[in-house]
């Protein structure tokens, strides 16, 4: 019984879910209602995470761990998952997609992703991607009497439950060679001379980098962020990557530690690529919800090429690099949320075309999450890169490096293009101005902390800082 | 004559994890084979699973494999109905004609 209390905010969460799930059944027109409860149960789930114990504590026969990495990740999905119901309630409501189900499979994913932060156990992890990817397959073919939306729903499914089959299939052959599911035996027992043990890790990374949608397992991105919801959009690219990213994290440095030099060039290649990729694809797109899709494929590369170091303090990076990965790109669905008029949203960069003429205050917050977004200082996207490098540097891998930096320079090129058709080209028709007030609040909260992060970044580097994988 | 082993299950798991993996991408025609492949992929990741559960003493194996069979359902579940609102807008579920999303 004592272990319960290690995992209340779970249980409370997959209470939550079957109570809203009947409350839905028996209350009709229950879209508000459950919208509303779910975004206070994520609150006070935050609350619940908060209060747990400030030392590592395994439970379950060593199945499921909290650590500080777990708690703030935890944190972080509630966090940011609130951020997006809020944002995207408008849309939902235009959309006639503002269906009881939708914030209760967000919510059911939700849960399946704070499992997978803190699994200990290959089972126990498997259940947690199931459980998430499930309900995101759903959530992509939401808007069901759309074609873009299903086809969107569709491909997503199959590509990532091959990618889930990848993933198993090297979960079953590390089980097998180490003769456990749980980390730390597999971290100890892991022998890199095996040849079979090593196809499980190539196969488990695979199935990781699939989730992060890191190249060369990308091509689900683009399609899946163009045809779904612009709101299911937002939520993908934001909270799934946390959960992920933990993952990644977890495996690479817990039961894969020993087996760094096999599982290290892997990373570097993947990085790379997704680097290269993320600043070239993006340059010829149109639709704003694509171009986003490429620039988190890049952006996922800088926070892999931190993964790649082996030091704390790349890890610790690659944490920094997310979070403000995060609330830079919460502040561009905001801004591609804004782009509506009569009932319609707008997808099209040239729709954007003199949009400082008609909103400046708007142009103005999407200028500085671009400037941001491209890594220009003194805005936070820029430290974000700066750590990255930094601790890049340190252990040695100028290539990495230099790669990264001219990516970098190469991406400035198409956020750079937008802000040139806000500011320079002819104006359109302006938008409509009656926004939401959730909208509002995680627009200007996503700018403001990016334009303040240079006045107090140590208050973030404390705080991660303390995160220690071994 | 030699006794089937452990090396002989592998195999036989190995053999059916690529089908699954060639059939998802050879196929040109039809979705619902998409689904069987990935079925193929899930149950051979199962006979794995539990040649080594025997050959190891150990049970966590067997137990990983129910978990798997009750997650494959819940996903064949998932895919069917995604496929059928997808059918339901085209009216075809050809794999060559999912393409209306590219660039």
């Amino acid at each position: 019984m004592q272990t319960i209390i290690y995992i209340l905010p779970e249980l409370f969460l997959s209470l939550t879910i079957m109570f809203l799930l009947m409350a839905g059944v028996f209350i009709k027109k229950s879209f508000k209602l459950v919208n509303l409860c779910t975004i206070a149960s994520l609150a006070f789930a935050i609350v619940l995470v908060l209060n747990q114990a400030d030392e590592i504590t395994k439970i379950f026969n060593d199945s499921y761990i909290i650590d500080r990495l777990s708690i703030y990740m935890k944190i972080l999905t509630l966090l940011f998952c609130i951020f997006v119901l809020l944002s995207s309630k408008d849309y939902l409501k235009i959309n006639k997609i503002d269906k009881m189900e939708y914030p209760i499979i967000v919510l059911a994913s939700t849960l399946g992703m704070i499992i997978m932060i803190s699994s200990y156990d290959l089972i126990v992890f498997y259940l947690g991607l199931e459980l998430q990817s499930l309900c995101l397959y759903i959530l992509a073919s939401f808007k069901r009497n759309e074609d873009r939306s299903t086809e969107a729903g569709l491909k997503y499914f199959v590509l990532s439950a091959l990618a889930s089959g990848l993933l198993l299939y090297g979960c079953s052959l590390i089980y097998g060679f180490t003769g456990s599911t749980n980390f730390e035996i597999i971290s100890n027992k892991l022998d890199p001379s095996n040849t079979g043990a090593v196809f499980g890790i190539v196969f488990i990374i695979v199935g990781l980098a699939f989730k992060i949608s890191a190249v060369p397992f990308h091509m689900w991105t683009p399609d899946v962020y163009e045809g779904s919801p612009t709101s299911v959009t937002s939520f993908f690219a934001l909270v799934p990557k946390i959960a992920a990213l933990t993952v990644f994290i977890r495996f690479m440095y817990v039961p894969f530690v020993n087996v760094f030099n096999q599982w290290q060039t892997i990373v570097i290649f993947i990085s790379i690529a997704s680097m290269i990729l993320g600043a070239v694809a993006a340059i010829g797109q149109n639709n704003i919800k694509r171009l986003m899709a490429y620039s988190s494929i890049g952006h996922m590369g800088y926070a892999l090429a931190g993964l790649a170091t082996g030091t704390n303090s790349g890890i610790q990076s690659t944490i920094i690099y997310l979070i403000i990965y995060l609330v830079m790109n919460l502040g561009a669905f905001g801004c591609i949320f804004m782009m509506k008029r009569e009932n319609t949203f707008f997808e099209n960069i040239n729709d954007l075309s003199g949009l400082s003429k008609n909103h400046p205050i708007l142009s103005l917050s999407f200028l500085i999450i671009l400037f941001s977004l491209a890594g220009i200082p003194p805005l936070a996207g820029f430290f974000a890169k700066f750590y990255i490098f930094m601790s890049v540097i340190e252990s040695g891998m100028y290539t990495l490096a230099i790669i990264g930096l001219v990516t970098t320079v190469v991406s400035a090129f198409y956020y750079l293009r937008i802000i040139k058709i806000i500011y320079f080209d002819k104006p359109k028709k302006p938008f409509e101005q009656s926004y939401d007030w959730g909208l509002k609040v995680s627009m200007i909260l996503s700018s403001i902390l990016i334009l303040i992060y240079f006045m107090y970044p140590s208050i973030l580097i404390d705080i991660v800082s303390s995160v220690v994988i071994y | 004559m030699s006794e089937i082993g452990l090396g002989h299950y592998l195999t036989l798991a190995a053999i059916i994890f690529t089908i699954g993996i060639t059939g998802i991408f050879l196929n040109r025609k039809n979705v619902i084979i998409i689904l069987m492949s990935i079925e193929l992929i899930l149950l051979a990741v199962n006979i794995n699973l539990v040649s080594f559960s025997i050959y190891l003493q150990n049970l966590v194996g067997q137990v990983f494999a129910m978990f798997i069979l009750t997650v494959a359902a819940a996903e064949a579940a998932v895919g069917l109905a995604i496929i059928v609102i997808y059918y339901k807008n085209k009216g075809s579920i050809d794999v060559e004609r999912i393409s209306s999303l590219k660039g």
